[in-house]
């Protein structure tokens, strides 16, 4: 549901049966551990579900809306805000770091440098793997016995594995040294926002995490400390917002129009719902019919499971012992409520094609690589 | 068995008047059959010549007349996804003219005119060319500019995007030909769209104009240092721009791709992406007289210096060009002497011939692999 989007509004649903959260929802509580739910929902634009999930877990408190996504339109979110109550407060992380650059211009010129140096190393880490997996390509067409075939094809996905971790290596010490350097959570404009955040969460319930630019909503999450700030609380979040929360970012589009794309890693998400990459607008980035691509994604990024979040796609995590539990694909319930399923089976990795009511798409492998 | 074309159909049931004006009301000209496509021209002459643009084929093929009748008729093998821009030759007592296809409502504007236009089987005009209402229109500035390189005032355009902000920064294009591009390639609307759709970042956008393109766009001193040191620095004083290689691209066609090539070779580095359409990139293996003539002496003597000592002079460079164009030779003989210098390079072929719309309809693939847009980015 971006800003002015052509979504018509949609009142909240009143047909939905209300369930339990895994805990019950406290007004004012604190920020240790984990949230206490989260949900992942696909597309918002056009059909949004997000009113009905939040019914349904019986969130009666105020929701904190980060729509900094959105970039500068982030204070369009009257039709987000009537969909789920109206009961929400926007925490306008991108006016709020927009704010924070015109303060302390020393500390705007540094996190420019750092974005640069950032999409430098994007930009080289993508040229390494544009020819990784051509390479892969070139040897896949070579005729040879089967069994060669099978290690190249691991030795291929091996190479890619070591692209893609070390990019994130590299991504993880620049920010490293960026906050040792600049001391980011103790500069005075940050700190600032940071307590008028906290405050504002102190009265939150759940927060609801709106898609739109993935670049700019991990930076602006981290930049304000978000991620400790939803423990206890139920997080709702759609495509951007749930790949931002996931482990890693993973950006892809099997046909940008420059060309047949890579995917490829971004940088680190917050990591509130682990072992899953998360792949939204599956129906218009996504060719389910070109095995060999899905193939490769889904060992690439093993033992994560790649999971495609369609329009009206719900997933919920809850704690167990303590801990978010993954989501059980394939099986009715919560995770995948009212899902028919259908196998696209390969040699080596299950497909799992989840139509109906629920629906997902699951790529996942059996191979430990 | 190959189905009978419908020119044949008519020829065998007899091509009365009556039948023939039939046979005008019921097809759209020229009439595409698969590969095949039949040119018709109806009216009184005493010969009729297909002109077209199609390097490879006879440029003037003459039209069959259907015996005792005004209508003549022509049927060539064209491939799918062609676009091919012709004219007839009517000759009518001693005289001859050149004039569009009055059958065919397509047409092709350029600074020379207008020429009808053949789309064959499978060539759709792409949607990104068209005015998109959804698209927030950018605004053009007019763009004044005394040289001192060149000694006089230039005039251009500038384009900002829709949500142009100074507080951003942006990536600068500067297009030589620029009121061609403006006009014959409908940049202005190509460019609204792609920032719309995300396939482009916001960019701006300086559309430039030489009186005497000829000898400035070929391989010219003083129109590199004009751009480079002087148009750079200027809108990097006005606007919010990316100072850097990567932020920076020169694009062009035909001389325009010369004096964008050339550029950046005056200026390794500086310009980190290069849009290069048809360039005319004349060479020679042996001796200095290129078979085009004398206006291409400079350019011959430029490429054949850069083909001996081949250098990276960006980071990315585009390149595409028609296979119905001459320069078709000469763009895929310069295509592996790129790319072996470690240039990222990405060289396009077109079914389309030396002009405005051929340039036009490859301006999202080039653009898009230039300064990809925030498309990977953005999850709504």
């Amino acid at each position: 549901m971006p800003a002015k989007s052509g979504s018509h509004r949609v009142a909240r649903p009143a047909s939905v049966r209300p369930e339990r959260a895994s805990t019950p929802p406290r007004r004012g509580t604190g920020f240790g551990g984990p949230p206490r739910t989260v949900v992942l929902l696909g597309s918002q634009r056009f059909d949004p579900s997000l009113g009905a999930s939040v019914t349904k877990l019986r969130v009666e408190g105020r929701i904190a809306l980060i729509t900094a996504g959105w970039q500068e339109r982030e204070s369009e979110d009257e039709e987000l805000s009537a969909h789920i109550g109206g009961n929400t407060i926007n925490l306008r992380l991108h006016s709020r770091a927009e704010a924070v650059f015109r303060a302390d211009p020393t500390f705007h010129a540094a996190h420019r440098e750092r974005q640069e140096l950032l999409r430098h190393k994007q930009d080289f880490y993508r040229i390494r793997l544009e020819h990784a997996l051509e390479a892969a390509r070139v040897i896949r067409q070579r005729a040879a016995p089967e069994t060669i075939h099978e290690e190249e094809a691991a030795s291929s996905i091996a190479a890619l594995r070591e692209l893609d971790a070390r990019h994130l290596a590299d991504c993880a010490r620049l920010h490293r040294e960026f906050e040792a350097n600049w001391d980011v959570a103790n500069r005075s404009a940050i700190a600032e926002q940071r307590e008028e955040i906290t405050e504002i969460m102190k009265d939150c319930d759940a927060v609801a995490i709106a898609g739109g630019h993935v670049a700019t909503l991990v930076n602006r999450l981290s930049l304000f400390g978000i991620a400790p700030l939803m423990g206890g609380r139920i997080v709702f979040a759609w495509t951007a917002g749930a790949m931002a929360i996931s482990d890693r970012v993973v950006l892809f589009h099997d046909d940008p129009p420059q060309g047949q794309g890579a995917s490829e890693i971004l940088d680190a998400g917050l990591g509130l719902v682990p072992g899953i990459v998360v792949l939204p607008q599956q129906e218009e980035r996504i060719h389910l019919d070109r095995t060999d691509r899905i193939r490769i994604m889904a060992r690439r990024f093993a033992p994560a499971r790649c999971l495609a979040l369609p329009a009206r796609s719900r997933i919920t995590w809850a704690p167990k012992r303590g801990t978010l539990r993954p989501p059980s694909v394939g099986t009715e319930g919560e995770v995948l409520p009212r899902a028919s399923s259908g196998t696209l089976s390969s040699p080596d990795g299950v497909l799992e094609l989840l139509e109906d009511g629920g629906h997902g798409l699951v790529g996942t492998s059996k191979e430990e690589l | 068995m190959k189905p009978r074309l419908a020119i044949d159909a008519l020829i065998a049931g007899g091509a009365d008047l009556s039948r023939t004006k039939a046979f005008l009301k019921n097809n759209t000209f020229p009439i595409v059959e698969g590969t095949s496509v039949t040119f018709v021209w109806f009216g009184h002459a005493d010969a009729v010549h297909l002109r077209h643009w199609i390097f490879g084929l006879e440029v003037s093929n003459e039209l069959v007349r259907v015996p005792h009748s005004d209508l003549f008729y022509l049927t060539l093998e064209i491939p799918p996804l062609s676009r091919v821009e012709y004219k007839f030759e009517i000759h009518r007592g001693g005289q001859s003219a050149w004039i569009e296809d009055p059958l065919n409502r397509n047409r092709a504007r350029d600074p020379f005119g207008a020429n009808s236009v053949l789309q064959s089987d499978g060539y759709e005009e792409p949607s990104w060319t068209r005015h998109d209402p959804f698209a927030r229109p950018g605004t053009l500035e007019p763009l004044v500019f005394d040289s001192k390189a060149l000694g006089g005032r230039r005039h251009g355009q500038i384009y900002l995007p829709a949500r142009f902000r100074r507080t951003r920064q942006y990536p600068l294009l500067v297009v030589h030909d620029g009121s061609d591009y403006l006009k014959y390639a409908g940049m202005k609307t190509v460019l609204d769209n792609l920032i719309h759709r995300l396939e482009i970042p916001d960019l701006i956008v300086a559309f430039t104009d030489s009186p005497d393109r000829l000898r400035e766009y070929a391989n010219d001193e003083a129109h590199a240092r004009f751009v480079t040191e002087e148009l750079v620095p200027e809108l990097t004083a006005r606007f919010p721009l990316i100072d850097r290689p990567q932020g920076r691209c020169l694009m062009g066609a035909s001389f325009g791709g010369v004096a964008s090539f050339s550029t950046a070779h005056r200026y390794p580095g500086f310009w980190g992406r290069l849009l290069v359409q048809s360039g005319s990139f004349a060479f020679t293996d042996i001796g200095k007289r290129n078979r085009r003539g004398p206006l291409f002496d400079r350019v011959v003597e430029f490429v054949n210096s850069y083909r001996a000592e081949p250098i990276a002079v960006s980071e990315r460079m585009f390149v595409s060009c028609g296979v119905y164009e001459s320069l078709i030779y000469e763009n895929r003989s310069l295509v592996p002497i790129l790319d072996a210098t470690g240039m990222q390079v990405r060289f396009v072929e077109s079914r389309d011939g030396h002009n405005w719309e051929n340039w036009r309809d490859r301006l999202r693939e080039g653009l898009s692999w230039l300064f990809p847009g925030p498309l990977m980015f953005v999850y709504e």
